[in-house]
This record gives C-alpha cells, sequence and structure tokens, in this order.
C-alpha cells in the first residue's frame, strides 16, 4: 500500500498537468463545500446550533432540482417562486412559531394575504406536476436548472420551518451536546423519509454537456463544475452583500457578537434566529441543486457533507468568512488528490481523518495557550 | 429500613427474570442477549456521559476493537488468518470442544486488554477536546476505525469474517451467550455501584461539574477521565467480543462499528432513563429496546423515522429522563427531605429553560 502511495505521488511530481487538473478540479468542488460550510458556519456562530442535519438539508435540496428535472417545469412558475421565496424570507417566518406568535404578531390581513400566497405558489406547483413537463421551458435544460435551484430553495425553507418551530427553537442557546444529537435526530428522520419518498438508488441531474479539455487533454473540465463554482461563487457574494449592507444582516450579526445586549438595542433575537436558520435551509437548497448536477447522490450520503462542513468551519473558526471559503476550496483540493494519492476507497477515511488532523491541531494550539498562561 | 428491603427485593427481581425468562420463552433467547447488552451499552456510556460530563459518541469504537481482536485470536491461535479470510476459501476449518473454549478464553481477555490500550493512547488525544468537540472527534475516531477496517483485507474488509463455530446444539450456544451477556450485565452494574460510591465516583462528578476548580481541589483530571474511559473501554470490548461470537458474522460497517446505529442508541438510552444515574441507564436500555422491537415489528418500513422522532422528543423535550422526572416529581423517595426543594428545584429548572 505504501509502494503505491510512492508510486502515485511519482505520478503527480511527473505530470504537473495532471496537478493541475486536480487542483482546478478541487477548487470548483471546493466551491461548493465552502458554500455548505459557510451555512453552518451562521447557524453556529449566531444560533450556537451545531447542525448535524446540514448534509441531510443538501441531500433534500438535491433531490428537489432532480424531481423537478424530471418533470420539467412551467415557464411562468419561477418569477411567482422566486417572489415567494423572497417574501417568506423577508416576513412569513412567524408561521413557523407555532405557540402564539402567529395570533400575536400579524393582523388578519396579513395573515389573510398570506395564506393566500401559500395557496397560490401551492396551486401553481400542484399544476406544474399534474401537467407532467408539457411546458419544458424553451426546450434547453440549463433553464430548468436555475429555476429548479429557486424551488429547490423554496422546498427546503418549507420543511426547515418544521424542523425550527419544533426542534431548534428548543435548542438554542441550551448545552451544546443538546443541539448536535437533537439535530443528529434530524438527520436520521430525513435521511429515512428520503430513502422511503425516493428509494435508495443513486440519482444524478445530467446535463448533457460536453466536457472541456485543455493541455493536451491533460486538464479536463465537466463544464457542470463550472456552471456550479460560478452560482456557489454568485450565492455566496450574494449572502455576504446581505450580511454587511442590510438591516437583517446587522442584526444577525450583532446577535452573533452578544445576543443579550441586541436584545436590549431592541433587535427581536427570536425572528433573527428563525431567519438565520432559514437564510441557512435557503443556502442549502441551492447547494443541494449543485450537487445534484456535479455528482451521483443516493439518501444516505448527507453525513458526508456534514463531516466536511464541520471540518472547513472547524479549521477556520466561526465568523471568518474568507477562512471558511479558502478552506473550503483547500479542502476540495486535499480531497481530490488526497483520493488519487491514496486510493479513492479511502475517500470517506479522508474526510474523516481531516477532521481528526484538524482536531488534534486545534488541541495542540490550546494546550500551547494554556502553557502560556501557566507561567 | 424500609426502603433496604424493598430494594434486596427490586435485585432478587432482576436476578429472577434474568434466570427464569429465557426458560419460560426460550423462543426469546437472542433478544434478552439483546437486551442485556443493551443495558451493557448504556452503563458504560453513562460513567462518561452522564458521571463525568464528557458526551462521547465514539464509545462505539471499544465495542468493535474488542470484537476483532477476540475475532483474530481465535482463529489465528489455530488457522492462518490470512488463508482462513481469503476469499478462495481454503477448506474446512474445524474447531474442537477445547480449541473453542480455549480460543474464546483468549480471545476475550485480549479483547479487554486491547479495548483498555486503545482507550488510554486515545484518552491521550482526545480528552483535550470539549463539549461538541469531543463529541464530534470521538464520533470521528470510530467512522475512521469502521472505514479502515473495511479495507483491510487481513481481516476479510468490507465482506467480514465468520467466526468459530460452535461444537454442540446451536440451542447450546445460544444459553451459552446469552448468561455470558447477563453475567457482564450483572458484573457491569456491581461494578459501577461500587465505583460510584468510592472516592473516585466522587471525583468524576466533580470534573462533571467544573473540571477547572476539580483540577485546582487537586483531582488529577486527565488520569481520571483516562481510567473512566478504560472502565467503559474493558466492559465494552468484552461485550463485544460476546456479541461477535454470538453473531457468529462480523462486518466492520453494520456489525462492529455502527456509530449510527449502536452508537446512537446507547446515548438515547441513557438520555431516556436518566442521565447520571445508576438505575437509569438501565430502565433506558430496557424500556428502549422494547420500543424499539414494537417500532420494528408494528411499523416496518418507517420504524428507523420512528426512532429519529423518539431521539429528537427524548433530547428536546424529555432531556432529564425518567429517573430524573421522578427525583423531580417524588423527590422523598431518594432521601431528599428539604423544605421547599421540589419548588426550588422546578424554579431552577424554568430558569434553565430560559
Amino acid at each position: 500500500m505504501l509502494d503505491n502511495i510512492l508510486t502515485n505521488i511519482d505520478i503527480l511530481i511527473g505530470a504537473p498537468a495532471l496537478a493541475l487538473d486536480m487542483v482546478v478540479n478541487g477548487l470548483l468542488i471546493g466551491a461548493v463545500f465552502a458554500l455548505i460550510a459557510y451555512g453552518l458556519a451562521l447557524v453556529w456562530g449566531v444560533m450556537n446550533v451545531k447542525n448535524l442535519a446540514q448534509g441531510d438539508f443538501v441531500i433534500l435540496g438535491a433531490y428537489v432540482a432532480w424531481s423537478l428535472f424530471n418533470w420539467g417545469i412551467h415557464p411562468f412558475f419561477g418569477i411567482p417562486v422566486a417572489f415567494g421565496v423572497l417574501w417568506l424570507l423577508g416576513g412569513g417566518l412567524y408561521l413557523f412559531d407555532f405557540e402564539n406568535k402567529l395570533a400575536s404578531n400579524m393582523s388578519t390581513g396579513r395573515r389573510v394575504l398570506f395564506f393566500a400566497g401559500f395557496c397560490l405558489i401551492g396551486g401553481l406547483l400542484g399544476m406544474t406536476i399534474v401537467d407532467n413537463g408539457n411546458y419544458s421551458v424553451l426546450a434547453s435544460v440549463p433553464d430548468t436548472f436555475f429555476i429548479g435551484i429557486l424551488i429547490a430553495v423554496f422546498f427546503v425553507f418549507l420543511v426547515f420551518g418544521g424542523i425550527y418551530g419544533f426542534v431548534i427553537r428548543k435548542v438554542i442557546e441550551r448545552d451544546l451536546f443538546t443541539s448536535l444529537l437533537a439535530t443528529f435526530g434530524v438527520a436520521i428522520v430525513m435521511q429515512q423519509s428520503m430513502n422511503l419518498i425516493f428509494g435508495s438508488d443513486e440519482q444524478t441531474v445530467s446535463l448533457g454537456m460536453e466536457s472541456i479539455s485543455m493541455l493536451n487533454n491533460n486538464v479536463t473540465i465537466q463544464p457542470t463544475r463550472l456552471v456550479a463554482f460560478l452560482c456557489a461563487i454568485v450565492l455566496a457574494i450574494a449572502v455576504v452583500m446581505f450580511m454587511k449592507r442590510s438591516r437583517m444582516g446587522q442584526a444577525i450579526r450583532a446577535t452573533s457578537q452578544n445576543a443579550r445586549a441586541a436584545r436590549i438595542m431592541g433587535i427581536d433575537t427570536e425572528k433573527v434566529y428563525a431567519f438565520t436558520f432559514s437564510l441557512n435551509a435557503a443556502i442549502c437548497g441551492a447547494a443541494g441543486a449543485l450537487v445534484a448536477v456535479i455528482w451521483e447522490f443516493q439518501p444516505f450520503i448527507g453525513l458526508i457533507f456534514s463531516i466536511r462542513s464541520f471540518v472547513v468551519v472547524t479549521a477556520a473558526g466561526l465568523g471568518n468568512l474568507p477562512g471558511v471559503i479558502a478552506a473550503g476550496l483547500g479542502m476540495g483540493v486535499l480531497e481530490q488528490t488526497g483520493a488519487f494519492v491514496i486510493g479513492t476507497q479511502y475517500q470517506q477515511a479522508i474526510v474523516v481523518g481531516m477532521l481528526v488532523i484538524v482536531l488534534l491541531i486545534k488541541l495542540v494550539i490550546a494546550s500551547r495557550k494554556r502553557q502560556v498562561i501557566d507561567t | 429500613m424500609n426502603t433496604g428491603f424493598a430494594k434486596s427485593v427490586l435485585y432478587v427481581c432482576v436476578l429472577a427474570l434474568g434466570i427464569f425468562l429465557p426458560i419460560i420463552f426460550p423462543a426469546y433467547i437472542g433478544q434478552m442477549t439483546l437486551l442485556w447488552l443493551m443495558v451493557i451499552f448504556a452503563l458504560t456510556w453513562d460513567i462518561l456521559g452522564g458521571q463525568m460530563g464528557y458526551n462521547s459518541l465514539g464509545n462505539i469504537f471499544f465495542f468493535g476493537v474488542g470484537m476483532y481482536a477476540a475475532a483474530m485470536i481465535q482463529v489465528s491461535m489455530y488457522y492462518d488468518l490470512a488463508e482462513y479470510t481469503s476469499p478462495a476459501g481454503g477448506g474446512i476449518y474445524e474447531f474442537s470442544f477445547s480449541q473453542y473454549f480455549t480460543g474464546m478464553t483468549v480471545g476475550f481477555t485480549v479483547a479487554a486488554l486491547v479495548s483498555v490500550v486503545f482507550a488510554i493512547i486515545l484518552g491521550r488525544l482526545v480528552f483535550g477536546l470539549r463539549g461538541p468537540y469531543f463529541a464530534i472527534g470521538t464520533l470521528a475516531i470510530a467512522t475512521v476505525a469502521g472505514e479502515l477496517v473495511s479495507t483491510w483485507e487481513l481481516v476479510g474488509g468490507g465482506g467480514g469474517l465468520s467466526l468459530p463455530n460452535f461444537p454442540g446444539e446451536p440451542s447450546g450456544s445460544r444459553t451459552l451467550f446469552y448468561s455470558m451477556m447477563f453475567l457482564l450485565a450483572i458484573a457491569t452494574f456491581s461494578f459501577l455501584k461500587w465505583l460510584y460510591s468510592t472516592r473516585f465516583g466522587l471525583a468524576i462528578n466533580a470534573i462533571r461539574d467544573d473540571e477547572e476548580k476539580a483540577e485546582g481541589m487537586g483531582i488529577r483530571t486527565l488520569q481520571h477521565k483516562t481510567v473512566a474511559w478504560s472502565i467503559s473501554a474493558f466492559f465494552l470490548g468484552i461485550a463485544g467480543a460476546i456479541f461477535g461470537n454470538f453473531n457468529n458474522f462480523i462486518e466492520p460497517l453494520e456489525v462492529a462499528f455502527p456509530t449510527t446505529t449502536f452508537g446512537i442508541f446507547m446515548v438515547l438510552m441513557v438520555l431516556l432513563g436518566g442521565k447520571g444515574t445508576l438505575w437509569g441507564p438501565v430502565i433506558g436500555a430496557v424500556l428502549f429496546h422494547i420500543i424499539k422491537e414494537l417500532t420494528w415489528t408494528y411499523l416496518l418500513g418507517w420504524q428507523w423515522v420512528a426512532l429519529g422522532v423518539l431521539i429528537v422528543i427524548t433530547v428536546v423535550y424529555f432531556q432529564q429522563g425518567i429517573m430524573g422526572w421522578l427525583m423531580e416529581k417524588y423527590p422523598h423517595w431518594f432521601g431528599i427531605r428539604v423544605e421547599g426543594a421540589k419548588q426550588r428545584l422546578s424554579d431552577m429548572m424554568d430558569e434553565a429553560a430560559k
């Protein structure tokens, strides 16, 4: 086995183009990891909830994108969905605050409007499903793919709302282990439900595009990966701009710095929590659609995405966005080269092994710090 | 006097159930072996999770280590292991009565020792991690172990490995492994009952309550943590060795290192019963096993969804567990007699809930 590793390293050194291929591909998939990890860092930093179900939310988004791809999508559907998503993000979050917020905080008119909008979106979705793909948009796949992202965002958002209302809201600011275990339970429920609904076969969304070759066919880039990379970049920029510029983004950052002080300053932290969680949901939905076009996926693959995002967030630290992006990209490159050097059957072990290594490095740093205080 | 009498009645009842139930219902003897295994899981998890405040998600690692160590010893004492596990198959492997039991005795001893050694080595590595990092780190170790063993050709890789067949009637083997598991559960329980009454028990409780202060008071925290983990590993290693022989076939991901099934069940059982108590894990394990078997029988297909929901409900809404709830409701049963204690406790709960 050691011989194998050494020969593979020799090959890598002897053929720089091959190494370049791995780095490029690693960076392309790393962008998706970074996106997922950023969602986790947001929830972890603001709400102190360690979401072990992150990967399963991503896979749910992937399944939504896949189902829509199979059905074909109504041309005018993307617009109301985009609208509905933004609207829900903006004002509809209290729907999922099941105890009494709905009654006390919404006027009757707003509630009627809300449910009307809800029914409209549901009806449109139903129409699309019943029509069974008769209205394929412009007959070209990338269009459906982009609308698919929007709908994936919407669906994952809805599921998240329920999970938020019944589970996450109860574990915010509680003991750290509680959130880990509670979200693990959520992860099991989601995996198994997806298994029952979609079956355990491996699925993928094939856009049927030719791969691009460069440098005497030594560097091969899948165009889907390129598209996913660009989408991830655009999404990341949008989220960052939102966090920096908007009022809600400011409130989120204030809450993550000091929730109590934020409450004193008049920020409704409950609302911030709900919003943060749903923002993470939206990010996961979009990332899931990207995962669907890049890889084959099945219901039980979510845990490995959760572990990847844990590695990235643990390595980068909370609230350190450039760090998260760098670590995500680095993770992609390391995984690609690691899988080549050690062997693809070790891929899962490589990911988890990276987690152990990152934790050990943190441990060493922490013990150094402790000794500095001692002396 | 009265409570002492009630306690001895309880112990006699449990012992009688353990001995006579498999005789009355011989069809369920396999189920009851699993039940005692669950009790061992819960008790050993509670040493760290409940009494010491270190929530490990990777304790199942020692179960797998013990299982593989015992299996390797039992086979390689009489045959060549590489040949035995080779996919081509190298003939018929028979174990005589004395070979079988000698191998088992040596195998179980080695399993326990190897688990303890691993606990000491890993303890050095992971006990600097706190809170969720400890949980994730231990989970990662168990997952890595499963992945690595499934690529290790010497022990059959992902295809697994069959253990020596019992030389005799199948019913004899069932009785044997049932009694082994039952005795191990009793031994674990008695040992922990004694352990929690010593200074060591108080020391690990101090670590749970405030590790820095405990260290300041002169408790050697790393040593205590390592010893506690080794105790847990010792019993888990033997339990793994027994379960491997009981199952007669072992395989890395589903049987030996099942982080997402047994590894989570042990946490759930303790939380259900009430962590940090002696009887809580036992009650939780029995109740959980019954619930699990019922859902597996009557909700087939949806059993995992039901289980996930159970995890969420237990963790989010009922974390004090059955024992914790009883202590809150009837403190006088546990010899707690402070005026207004109930009120204060519920006030504290309200405060914590906020």
